[in-house]
Formats: C-alpha cells, sequence, structure tokens
C-alpha cells in the first residue's frame, strides 16, 4: 500500500506529468457532464410536459433510446463508431472535435445523464401542486413568469434527493472513461496493478477515493437538502 | 507461561504436519501445471475443439516430455496470471511473459524461452521510424500494461510524442485503422499475427524494432515463471529447454511456426 502510494499518489490525484489523470480527471468528467445534463435537462423537461405531441415526442425518444440504453455502448458508439464515419473525419471542426477520447467521452456522459435528468425534472415539473399554479395565475403571472418564479424553483427542489443519486451514479459510471482512453482514477488504480501485481492495495486505493469523492457529494446533497427543502419539512 | 510453551509447541506441530506433504511434493514431480493466457496466438491459443495449441504450449509439452512428467495447462487471463501462480492454482506461467525486473521481484524465471523485438507499425509509406525524431507530434498507441507502454511513456512521452493507452491491443488497432493513430507500438510476432497478416491490415507495414534502450524498459526475453520458494523444479525447467536447444527439438517446433530465427542467442547470453 506505502509503495503504491509512493509511487502513484501523484497520478492517483492529478496529473502523471503530461496529461491530467486520477482524481482530478474523474472530477472533470463529473462536473463537465452533469453540468452538460443539467443544461440539457431544463429546457428538455419542459418540453417533455408540453401539450404538442411533436414538442413532447421527440424528447420522450432522446430519453427512451439514453435510457433504454447501456452507457458503454453508447460510449462505444460515439468514440468508435462515430469517428469511423467518412464525413466526420473529412469535416475539419468534426474531425477536431472527435479525435480527441475526452470530447467524446464528455459528449456521451452528459447525453447519457441529461436523458435521466430530463426525466427526474419532468416528473417533478409535473407534480406541482395545482393550488401553487392556480394561485400565480390568479396573481396574473405570464406563462413565462409562471414557469420562471413558480415551477421550476419549486420542481428543481423537489427533484433534489433524487437528482443527488443520478449524480452520484453518474460518479461511478465515469470509470468506463478507459474505454476512449481517458485517463481517470482507474486507469491510474490499472497502473498501480499491472506494475505492482498487487490487485487488492491498487484497487482498494481507488475504491476508498470513490469513496471520499461520494461522501463528500452526499454531505453537500443533505446541505442543500436542508436549506432548499426546509419547507417540506415535518 | 506453561500456556505459551503450550501454544508454540501446537504451532510448531501445525507448522511441521503442513510442511510435511510440500517437502515430500517437491521431492517427486510427476506433473506440472502451467498457467496459460490462452488468447494470444500464434503463442497459445484455444483450438475450436479447446485443446491448448501454439508455439508455447508445444515448448511446454516438449519440456515436460524432457522432464518424463504429466503437462496440464490451466487457462488464466493475463493480468491476473502472477496473483494466480502465487495462490498455487497452477505451478508455472507460460504465457509469452518477458522477463522484467518489476515481475522479477515476485517471480522466478527460467532461461530463455524465445524473444521477440518491440516494433512499431503504420502506414504503408508514412515513413515513420522508432525514434523520438520521426515521431515528434505524432500519437502513438499502445496497450495499457504492456512494456510497450513503458516504453513509449520513458523515451517518447517526455520528447514531444503523443502516448495514448488503450485497453486491449484491438482497440489500438481500431483507432490505428480509424486515423486517431499515426502508428501503434507492440510485440512483432503480435503486430504481423494480430494485425499485418490480416485483410485489415493490408496498407500499415512494419515501421522498424525499437532497439534504444537504455534503461532496460523492454526486459530481456520471455520466459516461464515459478514461484520464488521452487528453485527445484526452476532447475529442471532450465535443463530441459538447455536439452531442446542440444537435440533439435526446439528448431523442429519453431520450424512448424515461424520462418525465421525466434531465438534471440545474444540476449541468451547476458542472462544471469
Amino acid at each position: 500500500m506505502i509503495e503504491i502510494l509512493q509511487q502513484y499518489w501523484k497520478p492517483f490525484l492529478w496529473t502523471d506529468g503530461y496529461n491530467i489523470t486520477g482524481l482530478a480527471m474523474t472530477a472533470w468528467l463529473l462536473v463537465s457532464a452533469c453540468g452538460i445534463g443539467f443544461c440539457l435537462a431544463l429546457p428538455l423537461a419542459i418540453a417533455r410536459n408540453a401539450r404538442n405531441p411533436l414538442i413532447w415526442f421527440p424528447v420522450w425518444l432522446y430519453t427512451f433510446i439514453f435510457r433504454g440504453t447501456p452507457l458503454y455502448v453508447q460510449l462505444l458508439l460515439i468514440y468508435t463508431g462515430v469517428y469511423g464515419f467518412g464525413f466526420v473525419q473529412h469535416n475539419e471542426a468534426l474531425n477536431e472535435f472527435f479525435r480527441q477520447g475526452l470530447n467524446c467521452t464528455i459528449l456521451s456522459f452528459g447525453l447519457n445523464t441529461g436523458a435521466y435528468t430530463t426525466e427526474i425534472f419532468a416528473g417533478s415539473i409535473k407534480e406541482t401542486n395545482h393550488g401553487e399554479v392556480d394561485a400565480a395565475l390568479a396573481f396574473g403571472m405570464s406563462k413565462i413568469t409562471l414557469y420562471r418564479r413558480v415551477i421550476i424553483p419549486s420542481a428543481l427542489r423537489r427533484a433534489l434527493p433524487v437528482y443527488s443519486n443520478e449524480i452520484i451514479l453518474m460518479l461511478h459510471a465515469t470509470t468506463l472513461a478507459f474505454t476512449a482512453t481517458v485517463p481517470d482514477i482507474l486507469k491510474v488504480a490499472n497502473d498501480a496493478y499491472s506494475q505492482t501485481y498487487n490487485a487488492f492495495d491498487a484497487f482498494g486505493l481507488a475504491a476508498m477515493m470513490y469513496l471520499c469523492v461520494s461522501f463528500t457529494l452526499i454531505f453537500m446533497f443533505r446541505k442543500a437538502e436542508r436549506r432548499f427543502l426546509a419547507f417540506l419539512q415535518p | 507461561m506453561k500456556k505459551i510453551f503450550a501454544l508454540g509447541a501446537a504451532a510448531m506441530c501445525a507448522l511441521g504436519i503442513a510442511a510435511a506433504p510440500h517437502a515430500a511434493q517437491a521431492k517427486q514431480l510427476t506433473q506440472i501445471t502451467f498457467g496459460v493466457d490462452a488468447t494470444y496466438p500464434p503463442f497459445e491459443s484455444l483450438s475450436p475443439s479447446g485443446k491448448f495449441v501454439g508455439f508455447d504450449v508445444d515448448l511446454g509439452r516438449a519440456i515436460c516430455a524432457e522432464l518424463k512428467v504429466k503437462c496440464v495447462f490451466v487457462n488464466q487471463s493475463f493480468d491476473g496470471i502472477i496473483p494466480a501462480l502465487q495462490a498455487r492454482k497452477f505451478d508455472a506461467i507460460l504465457s509469452s511473459m518477458t522477463v522484467t525486473p518489476d515481475r522479477a521481484k515476485v517471480v522466478d524465471f527460467s532461461s530463455e524461452m524465445f524473444d521477440e523485438p518491440t516494433s512499431l507499425i503504420a502506414k504503408k509509406g508514412s515513413g515513420l521510424m522508432p525514434t523520438v525524431a520521426s515521431l515528434k507530434g505524432k500519437t502513438v498507441g499502445v496497450e495499457a500494461g504492456t512494456i510497450q507502454e513503458t516504453y513509449a511513456k520513458t523515451y517518447w512521452q517526455p520528447n514531444g510524442v503523443k502516448v495514448v493507452s488503450y485497453q486491449g491491443q484491438d482497440q489500438v488497432y481500431a483507432d490505428l485503422l480509424s486515423g486517431r493513430l499515426d502508428a501503434s507500438l507492440q510485440d512483432s510476432v503480435e503486430a504481423d499475427y494480430g494485425f499485418l497478416k490480416t485483410p485489415k491490415g493490408a496498407d500499415y507495414a512494419l515501421a522498424g524494432n525499437a532497439t534504444y534502450d537504455p534503461q532496460d524498459v523492454l526486459g530481456s526475453y520471455i520466459a516461464i515463471g515459478v514461484r520464488k520458494d521452487e528453485p527445484a523444479l526452476l532447475k529442471k525447467i532450465n535443463w530441459a529447454i538447455a536439452k531442446l536447444h542440444a537435440n533439435g527439438e526446439y528448431n523442429k517446433i519453431q520450424a512448424k511456426y515461424f520462418n525465421f530465427s525466434i531465438y534471440n542467442a545474444e540476449a541468451a547470453k547476458q542472462a544471469p
């Protein structure tokens, strides 16, 4: 254990000297994927609850596809499959984007968590108390103001416990990143393992790091729930 | 005090009992169990009927025949093969394992079985060579955990070559084909059989062998690995390998698989 720590503490935490690796890479994957997912989910969740089938159907199809297939397969499709198309390689911008394993990984993670987050937010928008909406309408609020001031803030608060779960699941999903050559915590653990042949220590160390990150996230969400969901407490 | 003595005596007895069958086993060698990662043709693989075949496996059988013992092969994935050896799932590793200082810390190695150079493959006519000057700014793919990864990261990455590690060798080839990689670094025979001789590899060629290695990261040669507590077995295996060379059996087996000499006499001379 000490030997691995001495030799690998730097790659485990942030760099192997040339690239960002380990914890820093895992954190970056998580933050960027969840950022993309959140930005994607907010408008899509509203569209998901629209009455017009031309609006809700495409969103339903998106969440159906991305929730219905394994993230691993999505990653392989985006990393290996999409780059195999001729038009991607011949278009300068697309080629530049898909050439990098990191871009492909963030894109697929973002789309995946976006689909789950959309459903989480859509569900909580749907369950907004009718009284709140009626009151807002009686106040003479326009549709946009109604969403901005009443429905969205209330829905996001109520979605918090489920959303925190999704973030932690996303953290665990980042272990797939090395499929697309992104050196996350697990890749460093694999390196340490193949160097020392001490599986329990190498992967145990990785597990401890994931545990620490999970614990931090849980702690932060617990704090946030205390604050934002105070009005729901008995 | 008496209690402690009694405990000590009991412990001695237990040790004695545990050690006794062990000693008997070492005296009389009746069979050798080899751990093999049978996914690496032409050295070791499973035939469609489930039999172990390949150059390495044939050498193993010949060694057993020389020692007049039974030969048993056990399939075991490469990344867990050293822990499995230490857990006594088999007696020796016979799986194209290159001797490296790190591996030698945990396993004793026999004398040379064979040797294959590490080589770079790239698109035909690319003019790339396995040198820093030629590869500067290019992207080179390697399989994670291999000596080739260590090599590329030791000599090339600090000097401006982009080195990308992959989970498996097939993924390296896939990205070489898709154009993400300019070149890839791996065992020469693996490159030849696994890629260049397949239809996909038609546009690619060997760009040269990696010879510059002052820090000796590529290790020396490929050998059989045994547990450190079994010098007797190691001695017998070494004797059998020498015998195979002396009676020409080695060359016969080699001719079955390769049209070149896979035994590096130079490396064998440097052997400890």
